[in-house]
């Protein structure tokens, strides 16, 4: 069987294809067709002739075999240092044995390259700083992920996503209609705490245009609540685009180029309309990667910038609270030991580490401030990136893979966790589902709203 | 033999290997692209330039970097080596003298002494990055007979180097050998793994760009990537 119903190389472009794949509990018969889904040699390496160019072959190349990425990877460390969980071997006897066999590789190599490219590489880039090389196995990883995704070797639910970016612009199945209904409705919750609060739709040159992770919308609909207030609290001219307003990318995680470059134009879209100042997305790491950092490329930006200017949400958090726009209560800082999750996709891939040290300084009473070890740009994934945590078929490996945040938790002492990124929150949740080491977890926002100074003019009338 | 070694076999030796280094390091960045890449090369020149120079810089200096500096014994086994098999080769009495009879340009020379316990440092060295690939785990299950292919045509040239300096034997039959295998490891290393003796470079400078123009770079970040 070539192509089957449920797994083959088509990517999934409507809602019944996408609701077909979701009627197969967890992925069942899906895994079982791939099991008998066939290579399309020539196109795999025809593919790789004109994708694979001199960066990606030198660094196959060269790489010495000389193991010194091994210990830079959490997933080798975890794995009871496991030789098979080295970087370089993961990619040379994946991506680099598809290229020394021209394409010709058959259907169990491709499913264990599966695994290989999302069970044990979180694209977090970590071993890419330690190669004297500067070989980056994390991207060597997103090319093959292109390449496994093009032959239908992608795990269901991420099938599945880069399918709702296909058909709803959005990484769930929310429609513009149910974005804006949902924010107007959350802020009309809120009225009467905070006057005059409204989430402005499509106004035309304000100087923020926010755009949201569609999470929020269907499952943390609070969290459009408290953007707005911290926006009507700092006084900002802020909108929201009725479409284009999804940052998230789960076609980035499939690999799955073509939906990475439809989603993104969609946001892209709604800067050139509303021509905003500056676009500020929310607390999301993978979300900023892909709109921010990538997306430039994969809409044929040559200046790999997006149309407006375009920063995560603890640069304007950080912004916010050093010019003053947002005061805090110093009585109201948090005076607990206190950790700060460092996501990979803009710390290490974006170099915001001074961002969320300044907001650390505003919110936490000094001394209560715990660094994890290592940190800033050498801290660990938090064990879920790169569409991990939301792979059924690999849970068991992702769940040891929350150890190493786990002990680097335990080890700061510290009970609260800040984690402004979804994908880290979600994780650093599963581990204290998983392992219950008692600590609490939260994004910036509910935190500092909890703390502000309301100037009088915005108080509610008693 | 010795007349063709040091005469015919010399050039050609000399030529493929430049000749190939630069074409390779031409195909190198002809071969880069700011879309596949998704890196805006060009866009920032100032950035990438600074990005590159740190990257290259940096990786270049012993324990310079976080990386050098998380693991000690592998960083002095490679410096121990690399330091050598630089500067034997362009730097030695022996060699300083024959390049300037043959090409007519010469370098500084080093001591005696010191070019000694280079030459040995090398030698050790090379027996630890063996040992290193035969007892770790980590570095054994990537290990194949090709790197050990290279690492024994990188070696050879100070081997029979140092039984021709202590004459050992046959002492023309140790030059010979020596000058062969040298004009050995000269034309391989445009075509294998040896040519990470200038892609390095090409490499390094990519990755200094990349993080330097889209990954933080702009932002302030002034990590050695």
């Amino acid at each position: 069987m070539p192509e089957g119903k449920f797994c083959n190389k088509k990517p999934i472009d409507t809602a019944e294809g996408i609701n077909e794949l979701l009627s197969d509990t967890s992925g069942n018969n899906y895994y079982k067709e791939m099991e008998k889904l066939e290579i399309d040699s020539d196109l795999l390496w025809k593919t790789i002739q004109n994708t694979c160019k001199s960066r990606i072959r030198t660094w196959l190349e060269i790489c010495a075999h000389c193991g010194m990425c091994a210990e830079s990877c959490f997933l080798y460390q975890v794995n009871g240092r496991d030789p098979k969980q080295v970087p370089a071997y993961k990619i040379q006897s994946t991506l680099g044995e598809i290229i020394r066999k021209k394409g010709k590789v058959d259907n169990k190599f491709m499913r264990d390259t599966m695994e290989v490219a999302w069970a044990k590489c979180t694209c977090c880039n970590r071993c890419g700083t330690y190669c004297p090389h500067g070989i980056d196995t994390g991207i060597m990883f997103g090319y093959l992920r292109g390449l496994l995704y093009q032959q239908g070797f992608v795990p269901w639910e991420l099938k599945i996503g880069a399918g709702m970016h296909r058909v709803y612009r959005a990484q769930m199945d929310v429609t513009d209609e149910d974005f804006v209904d949902t924010f107007e409705w959350m802020v009309e919750e809120y009225e009467d705490d905070y006057p005059g609060l409204t989430v402005p739709v499509d106004v035309e040159g304000a100087d923020i245009m926010y755009t949201v992770n569609a999470r929020e919308v269907k499952h943390y609909p609070e969290d459009l609540a408290e953007a707005a207030i911290l926006f009507h609290i700092a006084g900002e001219n802020w909108t929201v685009p009725s479409k284009g307003w999804e940052q998230t990318s789960l076609a980035m995680f499939a690999g799955d180029w073509a939906a990475c470059k439809m989603q993104v134009e969609t946001v892209y879209e709604a800067m050139e309309r509303l021509k905003p100042v500056r676009m500020v997305g929310t607390e999301c790491g993978h979300a900023h990667r892909a709109t921010v950092i990538e997306g430039p490329y994969w809409a044929g930006r040559k200046n790999g910038q997006p149309p407006a200017e375009s920063i995560h949400y603890v640069e304007w958090l950080a912004e916010a609270l050093n010019t003053g726009k947002l005061k805090i209560d110093p009585h109201k800082r948090i005076k607990e030991p206190v950790t700060l999750q460092d996501s990979c996709n803009y710390i290490r891939n974006h170099g915001l580490k001074k961002a969320t040290r300044d907001i650390m300084k505003h919110i936490v009473e000094p001394g209560y401030f715990i660094e994890m070890s290592p940190n800033k740009e050498h801290n660990y994934c938090c064990g879920g990136g790169g569409g991990f945590n939301g792979i059924g078929l690999f849970r068991k490996q992702r769940n040891i893979a929350l150890i190493t945040k786990r002990d680097q938790i335990l080890a700061t002492g510290a009970k609260l966790v800040l984690a402004p990124c979804h994908n880290c929150w979600d994780a650093i949740r599963d581990l204290e589902e998983e392992y219950e080491i008692g600590i609490r977890w939260s994004f910036l926002k509910p935190i500092v709203i909890k703390m502000l100074e309301i100037p009088e003019h915005l108080q509610p009338e008693e | 033999m010795h007349d063709l070694l040091t005469g015919l076999f010399f050039w050609i030796a000399l030529g493929v290997c430049l000749i190939g280094m630069i074409v390779r390091f031409i195909m190198y960045f002809k071969g880069l692209s700011w879309r596949l890449d998704r890196v805006a090369y060009t866009s920032y020149p100032a950035a990438g330039f600074k990005g590159a120079v740190r990257s290259i810089y940096k990786w270049l200096i012993p324990f310079g970097t976080y990386g050098w500096r998380t693991q000690p014994f592998i960083t002095v086994a490679f410096f121990g080596f690399h330091i050598g098999a630089v500067m034997i080769p362009l730097f030695l009495l022996g060699h300083s003298l024959f390049l300037k009879e043959k090409l007519g340009i010469s370098f500084f020379t080093l001591n005696a002494t010191f070019a000694d316990i280079l030459t040995w440092t090398v030698v050790v060295s090379a027996f630890f990055l063996v040992l290193r690939r035969m007892v770790l785990p980590e570095v054994r299950i990537m290990t194949t007979l090709y790197d050990y292919f290279i690492l024994l045509i990188s070696i050879a040239p100070f081997i029979t180097g140092l039984l021709a300096r202590y004459q050992v034997g046959d002492y023309s039959f140790w030059l010979n050998m020596h000058i062969f295998c040298g004009e050995l490891l000269l034309i391989a290393i445009p075509f294998t793994k040896l040519s990470h003796v200038f892609l390095f470079f090409a490499s390094r400078a990519q990755l200094g760009m990349d993080f330097g123009i889209k990954r933080g770079g702009m932002k302030g970040t002034k990590m050695a990537w």
